[in-house]
C-alpha cells in the first residue's frame, strides 16, 4: 500500500496511493502517508473531484477509510456531483468506509465576544476519523472558515494547531485551496503545508479548455516536475504523464501483415512490425483512409481488437464508404473487434484529446489503433504542441505493443513531408500520391521507408476496387511513371509491340531456314561434285592396276612364247617382271 | 444583587422581550479557562438580564463529540440560543456583556 518512490536508497518516505490514474505515477507512490497535502487551484478545477476520488479509492481499492469534511456543499450535493462519475457516496457512508460531514459556515450569523478556538472542528474531526477508522482525510475548502471568523489571529493559530494535529493523527489529508492573486492560496495556507503541493489549473487558449496538473512541491521525492493534462469524465479523474515516456520500449520482431498481399510484398515480403508505427501519408483523396480500413480490417481478422480514432468523418460515414470498396466493418463492430471513436479535433484541446485517447486506449485494450487524420489535431492547437502531442501518443502506443497507423493530409507541396512534423517518430512511412498523367488523376503507393526491413523502392499503382485495395506495376519509362489509361494504353501499346516483334522473329525464323536450306542445298551439290571426283579416281586407279595386270600377263605370254628361262621366283619375278614392265 | 438584577430583568422585559422564555446552549469543551469564562460570564448575564425565564444547558462536546456535528459547532465555546427564534450564535467567553446585548437584540437596561 505505502510505496516508496524508490529513487534512492537514503529517503522512503512512506506513501499512499490516490488510485487516481497517473497521479501516483508522477508522485512516485501517491501522497505522503500519514501528511497532510495541500491541493490548490481555482474555482471549478476540480479540487473538490480529486480529494473525493482519493478517499472513494482508498477507501474501496486500499480498505482505508476516509472523513471528507465539506466546507462548501452539502452531503447531498457532493454525493449528487461525484455520483456522475460512478462513485457511489451514499453506499460507502453505509458500509462505514465514508464519513461526510457538512460544516456549515453562516458568515452573517456567528457574533464573536471575546476568545474562542476551533476545539469543535477538532472534536468533530476527532468523532468522524474515529466512527469509521479513517485513515484518509479531506478539508474541502478549508479556506471558508476565513469567512466565517473574524479574527484571523485566532484562525492561523488553529489552522497550524490543526495541520500538526492532522499528523499526530497519521491520517493521510487533502486541504484543498482556492488560488490566490499571485501566490498559491489566497490565505497562504501553503505556508502550513510544506510536504506536497499540488496545484490544478483549468486554462483556456483559443477557446479550448484544457486541466493541468502540477506537483508543486513535494519535499522528499522525485516528482514529476511539468505540468500534465487531466481529464474528468465519468471515469472520475486521470492525470496523464505521458511526457515521461521514455525510448525503453520493446521492439516486438513480429511481422503482421497488411491485409494487401502486394502491400507486404513490398514490405520485405512480411508486412510491418507489431507494436510499430505506420504514416499513411497522402494528399487529399488518395485512399488514405481505406489503406487504414484494410489495416484494421487485418487486425480484426487475426482477433484483435482495433480502436479507431476518426476526426474527420462520422463512424457511420467511415462504415458507407468503406463497403464500397469491399470492407465490411458492421460484423466487425458488432463483434467488439472494432471501435470508433469519432470527434471533431477542436471540440476539446489537444491535451483532452490525449486524454480522451489514452483512456479509451486503456478501456478498449486494442493492438491496433487507427488515427485518422493526425493533421486534423493542429487545428486544435498549435503545430509544436500537435507534435508533441503526436510524440506522447506513438511513445504511449509502442510501450504499450500497439501498432499505430496515422494518416496524415498533405498539401501538394509537402509531398515528402507531413504538415505535422512527425515523419521521424514513424516506422514504416507509405506515401500515397496522385499521379496527374494524360488528363487523369490516378494513386501511386510508395514506401518512403520501413525502418528494419528490405522495402520496395517501387512505386505501384494502387486502385480502389470493390474488392479492395489493389497494388499494380506501374510503368516506368522515358516519359515517367504511366497510370490509369496511360497505363492501360501502354499496356495495350506493349502488347501490339509484343506482336510485332515476335511476328518480325517469326519472318526472321523463316529466312534464316530459308537460307539454311540453300546452304544445305549447296553442300549437298558440293558433296555430289566430290563424290563424282572421288568415284572417277577410282575408276582411274582401278583401270590402271588391270592395264597394268594385263601388261604383266602379256610379257609373261610372250615370255612364254619366246621359251626364255624359267621364271626363278614368283616374288623376284613379280618385282622383276614389274621392272620389266616398267622398261617396258 | 437580587433586587438589582429584578429591576433589571424588569427593564429588560418592558425593552422588547416580551417575558419570552429563553432557551440557550453553550457548548464547551472540558474545563479550559475560555470554557469557564464562558459559563460564569454567561450565567451573569441571564441572571443580570434575563432572570427567571432562561434555561442554561451546557453541553461539553468532549463527552458528546457527536453534538458537534449535529449543530454545527466549531468554535468554543459556542453560545446558541434556541429560544427565542431566530436560532442566534455567539463564540468566545462572553466576556463582553454589552456584545451580548447587542448579539441578542437587547437593549442596554441602563440607559
Amino acid at each position: 500500500m505505502a510505496k516508496t518512490n524508490g529513487k534512492g536508497s537514503i529517503a522512503k518516505l512512506p506513501k499512499a496511493l490516490t488510485g487516481i490514474h497517473g497521479l501516483d505515477e508522477i508522485t512516485g507512490g501517491g501522497l505522503p502517508r500519514g501528511r497532510p497535502s495541500l491541493v490548490c487551484g481555482g474555482a471549478g478545477c476540480g479540487k473538490t473531484l480529486l480529494s473525493m476520488e482519493f478517499l472513494v479509492r482508498g477507501a474501496v481499492e486500499q480498505d482505508e477509510p476516509g472523513v471528507f469534511m465539506a466546507f462548501e456543499e452539502t452531503p447531498e450535493e457532493l454525493a449528487a456531483n461525484v455520483r456522475s462519475l460512478g462513485f457511489d457516496v451514499d453506499k460507502l457512508v453505509e458500509q462505514k468506509k465514508l464519513f461526510v460531514d457538512h460544516v456549515v459556515l453562516d458568515t452573517g450569523q456567528i457574533e464573536e465576544n471575546g476568545e474562542y478556538d476551533l476545539t469543535g472542528l477538532f472534536i468533530r474531526l476527532g468523532y468522524a476519523i474515529d466512527a469509521v477508522g479513517a485513515k484518509r482525510v479531506v478539508l474541502d475548502t478549508l479556506e471558508t472558515l476565513f469567512g466565517g471568523f473574524q479574527n484571523q489571529a485566532i484562525l492561523r493559530a488553529e489552522l497550524q494547531r490543526l495541520f500538526r494535529w492532522l499528523k499526530d493523527k497519521g491520517v493521510t489529508a487533502i486541504i484543498t485551496a482556492e488560488r490566490g492573486d499571485g501566490t498559491l492560496t489566497r490565505q497562504g495556507l501553503e505556508e502550513y503545508v510544506s510536504d506536497c503541493v499540488i496545484l490544478l489549473d483549468h486554462r483556456v487558449s483559443d477557446q479550448v479548455s484544457t486541466r493541468r496538473l502540477r506537483v508543486v512541491k513535494y519535499r522528499g521525492t522525485a516528482h514529476g516536475t511539468n505540468e500534465y493534462p487531466f481529464l474528468i469524465d465519468e471515469d472520475g479523474f486521470s492525470v496523464l504523464p505521458i511526457t515521461s515516456a521514455g525510448l525503453n520500449h520493446v521492439a516486438s520482431s513480429e511481422r503482421l501483415s497488411t491485409g494487401i498481399a502486394r502491400l507486404d510484398a513490398m514490405l520485405g515480403g512480411e508486412g510491418i512490425y507489431r507494436g510499430s508505427s505506420v504514416l499513411i501519408s497522402g494528399t487529399a483523396g488518395t485512399g488514405k483512409s481505406s489503406l487504414a480500413a484494410h489495416l484494421a480490417r487485418e487486425s480484426c481478422a487475426r482477433g484483435e481488437r482495433c480502436l479507431y480514432f476518426a476526426f474527420e468523418e462520422a463512424e457511420s460515414q467511415i462504415v458507407r464508404n468503406m463497403s464500397s470498396i469491399g470492407i465490411d466493418m458492421r460484423p466487425l463492430i458488432k463483434k467488439g473487434l472494432l471501435r470508433f471513436m469519432a470527434g471533431r479535433p477542436t471540440s476539446t484541446g489537444l491535451e483532452m484529446h490525449l486524454a480522451l485517447m489514452h483512456r479509451a486506449i486503456r478501456e478498449f485494450q486494442p493492438r491496433m489503433v487507427v488515427v485518422d487524420p493526425i493533421s486534423n489535431l493542429a487545428e486544435a492547437g498549435l503545430l509544436r504542441d500537435a507534435s508533441t502531442m503526436l510524440t506522447r501518443l506513438i511513445d504511449l502506443l509502442k510501450t504499450e505493443q500497439i501498432t499505430a497507423v496515422l494518416t496524415s493530409l498533405t498539401t501538394g507541396a509537402q509531398r515528402e513531408q507531413t504538415d505535422i512534423g512527425v515523419s521521424s517518430l514513424i516506422d514504416t512511412w507509405l506515401l500515397l500520391r496522385s499521379i496527374e498523367l494524360g488528363g487523369e488523376r490516378n494513386r501511386g503507393l510508395y514506401v518512403i521507408k520501413s525502418r528494419g526491413m528490405a522495402h520496395s523502392n517501387q512505386i505501384r499503382e494502387y486502385l480502389l476496387t470493390p474488392r479492395g485495395i489493389d497494388l499494380l506495376d506501374v510503368y516506368a519509362g522515358a516519359d515517367g511513371v504511366l497510370t490509369g489509361s496511360m497505363r492501360l494504353a501502354q499496356e495495350a501499346r506493349e502488347r501490339a509491340d509484343e506482336e510485332a516483334r515476335a511476328r518480325e522473329a517469326d519472318v526472321r525464323r523463316r529466312s534464316s531456314e530459308r537460307r539454311r536450306a540453300a546452304i544445305e542445298a549447296q553442300i549437298a551439290a558440293l558433296r555430289a561434285e566430290l563424290e563424282d571426283e572421288e568415284s572417277a579416281e577410282r575408276r582411274a586407279q582401278t583401270g590402271e592396276r588391270e592395264r597394268v595386270a594385263r601388261a604383266s600377263h602379256v610379257r609373261n605370254e610372250m615370255a612364254r612364247s619366246r621359251k626364255a628361262d624359267a621364271v626363278k621366283g614368283s616374288s623376284s619375278n613379280g618385282r622383276g617382271s614389274a621392272r620389266t614392265g616398267a622398261r617396258n | 444583587m437580587s433586587t438589582a438584577a429584578k429591576k433589571k430583568t424588569a427593564a429588560a422585559r418592558d425593552a422588547d422581550t416580551d417575558g419570552e422564555f429563553w432557551n440557550l446552549r453553550l457548548y464547551v469543551a472540558g474545563q479550559s479557562a475560555k470554557c469557564v469564562a464562558a459559563v460564569r460570564n454567561l450565567n451573569a448575564f441571564c441572571e443580570q438580564h434575563l432572570a427567571g425565564r432562561y434555561r442554561i444547558e451546557v453541553i461539553d462536546l468532549l463527552e458528546n463529540p457527536k453534538l458537534a456535528r449535529d449543530d454545527q459547532i466549531l468554535a468554543i465555546p459556542t453560545l446558541v440560543r434556541k429560544l427565542p427564534e431566530p436560532l442566534r450564535k455567539i463564540v468566545g467567553d462572553l466576556s463582553s456583556a454589552e456584545r451580548m446585548m447587542v448579539g441578542f437584540d437587547l437593549r442596554p437596561a441602563n440607559p
